[in-house]
């Protein structure tokens, strides 16, 4: 069975270069939010730019909180989180107030502490993979990926497959059976960050779980 | 760690990517979206791409062609030219771009900063600032109304507090030139601000990359030893890293 790849859509951000990433890769992925259209899914993914609070707000008044878990947490569906769509996985975040977050990860999303190190974390950084996963399949450990973003995701080492340090090291790459995070963005990290879109959506649920 | 960035910075001029020589005598580099195949394929680290027919002769930001460029990069691209208002910055990061460059409007409204911050976030702004030397003082110049009497330090740190992200200097004088970069402009410039500074205009061979890094600049833009000289990016990289800077090398 071919995947059916499909990009949530919430109203928070780069939805396009997400898709065209897989269309790169040689999938189809379809940007949408219609319940009908997600419940056929073998793949979500939640991209993301943007506020926590609104992220949630946008993904409640969608009812899109509901059928995610559903989808994700009972029938396994292989899912993908990129930047703001990782920390929402978490359990609270902190931006502008305190927000419950999807909480299918144990994690809080914390800012970095301003000064000496300028916030945003932005541009390349090295990844460390603590953990072996097929996410990283055929990548060689410490690649650079692109990072965008001032808040991180604060989580025990479980379910950690990646780190990146900017003053302190945090978690950068998630996974935990079928969920699948990172904090940087494939979509924006030409070779390796591709290679990591082709691998999520070369998997099956039968491969991992 | 983080890494120090290289970046090509070229103009769109008639649908081609050109490059000039002290902001005259366009060249040209080729057709944009094979010329953005081949930045991505030689792992270059940004884009950034000023569309001069929008900024210099009024014409209306050219979507489609973004759209295009856009489709072919997977790297962070950061478009400029034109970009007037908060409409403009829809437009442009809705065809793709990840960031927006503003130069013009900025001198005349720095407030317009704030507000693309504000819904964009900073990460998102680059500002431009074009410099002339004149009788031993630098001073902003802006493409249509010339050299203009502020000075660029006071002007980017104004920026700087209107919530830009970065900070992209450009000396007129060294533009396509291959003399180095304006070395005596970043000294100037050394730690006078908390967000990256992006020197552009000058580079002509990798040893002046290590120069400016030495300086306090903390990317690298460049277009002229991209196209016309034997130097590639990861060989200007490679030397880089050889004074014990690090970049992203594959």
């Amino acid at each position: 069975m071919s995947a059916n790849i499909i990009i949530i859509d919430y109203g928070m951000g780069n939805l396009r270069s997400v898709q065209k990433a897989f269309e790169k890769v040689g999938f189809s992925a379809t940007i949408t939010n219609e319940h009908s259209i997600i419940k056929e899914a073998s793949h979500i993914v939640l991209p993301g730019v943007g506020a926590f609070g609104d992220a949630m707000q946008n993904l409640n008044s969608l009812g899109l909180v509901e059928l995610l878990n559903t989808q994700i947490l009972e029938h396994k569906k292989l899912f993908l989180g990129i930047c703001l769509g990782m920390q929402l996985i978490a359990q609270k975040g902190y931006e502008f107030g305190e927000h419950n977050g999807l909480g299918w990860i144990e994690a809080d999303v914390k800012r970095f502490k301003d000064g000496p190190l300028k916030v945003p974390h932005v541009g390349w950084n090295s990844v460390d993979f603590n953990n072996p996963s097929p996410l990283f399949k055929e990548i060689p450990n410490h690649s650079d990926f692109y990072f965008v973003h001032s808040y991180y995701f604060d989580t025990p080492p479980k379910h950690v497959i990646g780190y990146s340090n900017y003053g302190i090291e945090f978690a950068c790459a998630i996974q935990k059976e079928n969920i699948f995070a990172t904090q940087f963005h494939p979509e924006k990290s030409q070779t390796y960050g591709l290679k990591i879109i082709k691998n999520f959506a070369q998997m099956t649920k039968e491969s991992i779980c | 760690m983080l890494k120090h960035r290289l970046i090509p910075c070229v103009l769109l001029k008639n649908w081609q990517l050109v490059k000039s020589i002290q902001f005259g005598s366009f060249r040209t580099i080729g057709h944009p979206t094979a010329t953005v195949r081949i930045y991505n394929a030689r792992n270059v680290d940004e884009l950034i791409v000023l569309d001069i027919d929008a900024s210099l002769n009024n014409e209306p930001i050219n979507t489609e062609i973004i759209t295009d460029m856009a489709n072919e990069c997977f790297m962070p691209l950061t478009i400029g030219g034109g970009i007037k208002t908060i409409e403009d910055v829809y437009t442009v990061l809705g065809a793709g771009a990840d960031k927006v460059c503003i130069n013009s409007e900025a001198i005349k409204n720095p407030a317009f900063i704030k507000e693309i911050a504000t819904i964009f976030g900073s990460q998102c702004v680059v500002c431009s600032i074009d410099i002339k030397k004149v009788a031993g003082n630098y001073r902003v110049f802006n493409k249509k109304d010339g050299l203009l009497e502020i000075d660029p330090i006071e002007l980017a740190k104004e920026y700087e507090r209107q919530g830009a992200g970065e900070i992209l200097l450009t000396s007129v004088d060294h533009e396509g030139t291959t003399l180095g970069y304006d070395i005596e402009l970043l000294k100037l410039f050394k730690d006078t601000l908390h967000i990256p500074i992006i020197i552009n205009g000058g580079m002509g061979k990798p040893q002046d990359g290590v120069e400016a890094l030495q300086n306090g600049a903390d990317a690298l833009a460049a277009a002229y030893i991209f196209h016309f000289t034997q130097y590639t990016p990861q060989m200007i990289k490679e030397e880089l890293k050889k004074s014990n800077y690090s970049v992203r090398i594959l």
